[in-house]
């Protein structure tokens, strides 16, 4: 295999892949003053289907005019369907040390893939866990107006401090729920 | 309006979601537990070239947009408390199920049932916060 096509296939390090995160900020803007971010779609697509006679406000405009907005979404579920399925890494993530250890005190086996097995596959916890911390993210988010991607990687970068508190927010959440509600689900589950 | 400049940026976006690994569970649990550099230099890096491409694009005054409008940095809606709580509930539930929403779309399209999953709840949440948002402290 040559290099060009190994480096396709291979996971990229942060030095390479953080800065190319970072330039979708200015390319957002210069594509059409955009700001860069993605969990908008998220409320697009419930405006998409939100039935005449339901009539949420929030969810009352015309979400065509963010259509910009909805097709970067599909671009990231094709990219993902390109780096994760046609050019995926044949190797399970390499973790510290540090992180393998802890892991099989959680009683989560390291497969290939981004998610252990257990929430990986559709099985009752998997449903449940997935599910319900699905909708603590979709309901922050849109409390927040912006994820990851919108306020830690474009509000911080363009020194928003609204952006900075939903950061600390993010992560103090984060900590908590990594620290005390993850590591037992595993153990509670098996 | 074009559209495909969009489509563009979005398909590199998944990609590096991907090749990243930001999008990996373990990834997130181990930036959480601060056991790798990975993330944390993922982000550090990402902010800075962000913060420079964004100043170099306000410096060269003559760049327009695509469509040849002037460039603005837009604005974050006014507001504090709903930033913080808001915040804090996302990362409760990023600290379990260890995908934000970039990596949410990006692992769909590889096919993750647990990311289907897991995107049918944050449209859930979602509604749910339209419904009571009026309610809400912002």
């Amino acid at each position: 295999m040559n290099t060009a096509l190994a480096w396709l296939y291979a996971p990229w390090p942060w030095y390479v892949s953080g800065p190319l995160i970072g330039l979708m900020v200015p390319l957002m803007l210069w594509i059409g003053n955009r700001s860069f971010g993605i969990s908008n779609n998220l409320r697009h697509m419930c405006a998409m289907t939100q039935p005449k006679s339901v009539g949420v406000d929030f969810f009352q405009y015309n979400w065509r005019e963010q259509s910009w907005s909805l097709v970067f979404a599909g671009g990231a579920v094709l990219g993902g369907f390109l780096a994760g399925v046609v050019f995926a890494n044949p190797n399970p993530v390499d973790l510290s040390v540090a992180a393998l250890t802890m892991f099989s005190y959680w009683n989560v086996p390291i497969a290939g893939g981004f998610l252990p097995p257990v929430l990986f596959d559709l099985t009752w916890m998997g449903v449940i866990v997935m599910f319900l911390g699905g909708v603590l993210v979709g309901f922050g988010t849109r409390y927040a107006s912006g994820c990851t991607s919108g306020h830690a990687i474009t509000g911080l970068s363009t020194l928003q401090l609204q952006s900075l508190l939903a950061v600390l927010g993010i992560f103090s959440g984060g900590l908590f729920s990594a620290h005390f509600i993850t590591p037992h689900l595993f153990l509670l589950f098996g | 309006m074009h559209l495909l400049p969009y489509l563009l940026a979005g398909l590199a976006f998944g990609f590096v979601m991907i090749k990243s690994e930001a999008a990996s569970w373990y990834r997130i649990m181990e930036m959480f537990h601060f056991q790798s550099f990975h993330m944390f230099g993922i982000m550090a890096s990402a902010i800075a070239t962000g913060l420079v491409g964004v100043l170099l694009l306000k410096r060269f005054g003559r760049l327009l947009t695509l469509d040849g409008e002037p460039i603005v940095v837009p604005d974050k809606p006014p507001g504090r408390i709903n930033y913080i709580l808001g915040g804090l509930i996302f990362g409760l539930g990023w600290g379990v199920i260890g995908l934000c929403p970039g990596p949410i779309f990006s692992l769909v399209g590889m096919g993750s049932i647990g990311a289907l999953v897991a995107l049918a709840g944050a449209l859930h949440g979602t509604w749910l916060y339209g419904l009571v948002k009026s309610r809400l402290p912002h």
